[in-house]
């Protein structure tokens, strides 16, 4: 009886789910809870276990250990009556290109038992709201990136789900599609949909989500609202720039054990950046001093509150868009496991 | 209390309506896939000149030598189409597979699998939309043979009851294709893996010759063969008579039309029988 009241507060809950594709771990023990009409984010590099966790709750995979329900439905043992109450749209769902965009609509709309006449006027309704009218009668195979991830998008709402997964929304999108899609969710949000979001990209998470989950490894790490993150690492945070790239090496070494955490260092940009707790001016100080000593010149530097990256780094010791070849050989491995290019 | 409340609230499961929705999914997944056939009109005409140019290049090129193999009162068209329709049954039925794993690789059936349709529908509707097809290929190779001489010499009755069963052929190999497409999981795999598996049955067969100087063995697999007897029962009811009193060195001991009817029709459930649940089952697992 106390965990169902315990259910009904959060609509998602997940508990200690595991899952091993033959030798690869990919879930090792994750536990999240989501509460009603809040945006979660999911955020971990490529192979950490985002895609996996949204295919187990939205009934497509069967977890090997653990229990997780959506809006208190069991993915396991309700999963007919929880397919009823959630829109699926991502990478790990898609359209039918041969279709126009009204006729994929409609066609959902028939799979949730809507009349033909209902299907249609949602149909409608979905391409009206997403701007995708114009087009409601091509083929979806003419559509661009931006208007296919919409349908896509739009194709999920058809059922009026309470409780909505992105899995990773704006992947393989241009910037301005990007945005586009920020503000299509932003709005779709604002109506009180649950919505569970995976994606690698840290001001993604920022910019849409309530909270955070950060997945590393098949594990949440780290939650939390964005703010309450930015506070893990510890206060405020030392960016510089040196003037000449060919420089980084020496200036990174100059300024090696200033502050209480470890420089991380962007080779392209050529940028340092470095935790410095509640010391920010005098480390400041020290490094400007150092690096003149050095003859080492700075395009810019500043003392700033961190960003996720930051975090991100600070909790697992690499970069979060980083696609380190084990992750990649280990996403790979999956896809072939259950057949997705 | 609070739970109680919370679940009766949702929309209830259609245990009710259960088949009706069901027979809704499955007419709404067999319209998608007819409508992706006409949006994608050059597969529908490659599949379709593929049979005809077989049709053509067998009365015309083996026609010539294969007539002095058969009674005179037999001309090599009407002994080959029977063939031909249970070819072309088979090979239309394998783009089941393509198209199953098509949809895998994009998405699609995990878009299916998230929704509260019938899990049935998908492989349900894709293998009738595909039979829908292979009815349309089989009209059409009777209207390209009938040009080049082909004729049915039974009743109408025989004749219909021989194409439904050419129809009902292609039926059970989109279920075996179905069960390939979902397992293999790509295009390419599919395709490969299917026509190999298909040509040695579709032509060890007495399908394009009779079987009669085949060596041994290969006679001994061929008078098992499906291919054969559904090609055997097509032409005894299609040529009656003059089939079945065909003298032996020429065609064979030709079985009666019952032995041949119960054969069939053993074969066909029997593929059915198995490959139906195996496709559901590798549906629900993938």
């Amino acid at each position: 009886m106390c965990s169902l009241s315990s259910l009904n507060e959060a609509a998602i809950v997940v508990e200690g789910i595991e899952k091993r594709f033959g030798k690869v771990e990919a879930l090792r023990g994750v536990d999240l809870q989501v509460r009603p009409s809040t945006v979660l984010g999911l955020l971990g590099p490529n192979g950490a276990g985002k895609t996996t966790t949204v295919r187990i709750l939205t009934t497509l995979l069967g977890p090997d250990k653990g229990r997780a329900t959506v809006m208190g439905y069991d993915v396991v043992r309700d999963a007919e009556r929880l397919r009823h109450v959630i829109g699926l749209a991502g990478q790990s769902a898609a359209v039918d290109e041969n279709l126009t965009g009204l006729e994929n609509l409609v066609m959902v709309g028939r799979l949730y038992h809507l009349s033909s006449a209902e299907a249609k006027r949602r149909g409608e309704a979905v391409l009206e709201r997403f701007e995708l009218t114009g087009a409601a009668h091509r083929p979806a195979k003419t559509y661009s990136g931006g208007m296919r991830r919409r349908l896509d998008l739009g194709a999920s709402l058809v059922g009026r789900p309470e409780v909505l997964f992105l899995d990773e929304p704006t992947t393989g999108l241009d910037p301005k599609g990007r945005l586009e899609m920020w503000d299509v969710i932003r709005e779709l949000v604002s109506d009180g949909t649950t919505l569970l979001l995976t994606t690698q990209y840290l001001d993604e998470a920022d910019n849409l989500s309530d909270s955070i989950a950060v997945i590393d490894d098949g594990r949440v790490i780290a939650e939390g609202t964005s703010d309450e993150l930015k506070d893990r690492v510890g206060g405020e945070v030392l960016q510089l720039r040196v003037a000449d790239r060919s420089q980084m090496a020496e200036a990174t070494g100059v300024v090696f054990g200033l502050g209480p955490g470890s420089a991380n260092t962007n080779n392209d940009a050529g940028e340092i950046t470095l935790p410095v707790g509640n010391e920010g001016p005098a480390v400041l100080t020290e490094a400007v001093r150092r690096l003149d000593d050095a003859q080492i010149k700075l395009a810019d530097i500043a003392l700033r509150r961190p960003s996720l990256d930051d975090v991100f780094l600070a909790l697992t010791g690499h970069a979060a868009e980083e696609r380190s070849e084990d992750a990649e050989a280990r996403e790979e491995d999956k896809r072939k496991r259950r057949g997705s290019p | 209390m609070s739970a109680s409340t919370s679940t009766t609230a949702r929309p209830a499961a259609p245990s009710g309506g259960r088949i009706a929705y069901a027979v809704s999914d499955w007419r709404t997944i067999t319209w998608r896939n007819l409508l992706t056939y006409i949006r994608k009109p050059d597969l529908l005409v490659f599949s379709t000149i593929q049979p005809v140019m077989f049709v053509l290049l067998f009365v015309y090129v083996w026609g010539g030598a294969m007539e002095r193999s058969l009674p005179g009162d037999i001309s090599y068209v009407d002994f080959l189409m029977p063939g031909i329709f249970v070819q072309t049954a088979i090979f239309a039925a394998l783009q089941t597979g393509v198209g199953l794993a098509d949809d895998l690789q994009k998405g699609l059936i995990d878009r299916f699998r998230s929704l509260p349709m019938a899990r049935s529908a998908v492989l349900a509707g894709r293998t009738a939309a595909d039979t829908v097809v292979i009815m349309f290929q089989i009209v059409l190779m009777f209207i390209v043979a009938y040009l080049v001489g082909y004729r049915l010499h039974e009743g109408l009755f025989e004749a219909l009851l021989g194409f439904v069963g050419a129809v009902l052929v292609g039926y059970s190999f989109t279920w075996v294709a179905a069960f390939a497409g979902l397992s293999l999981k790509t295009v390419e795999a599919v395709q490969a893996a299917t026509f190999t598996l298909v040509f040695p049955i579709v032509f060890a067969s007495s399908a394009f010759v009779p079987d009669a100087n085949f060596p041994g063995w290969l006679q001994a697999w061929s008078h098992v063969n499906p291919v054969s007897i559904w090609s055997d029962t097509f032409r005894v009811l299609t040529l009656g008579d003059l089939y079945t009193h065909a003298p032996s060195d020429l065609v064979g001991d030709v079985p009666s039309l019952g032995t041949l009817l119960w054969q069939s029709s053993a074969w066909f459930l029997g593929i059915l029988a198995l490959f139906v649940p195996l496709g559901v089952r590798v549906y629900r697992r993938t």
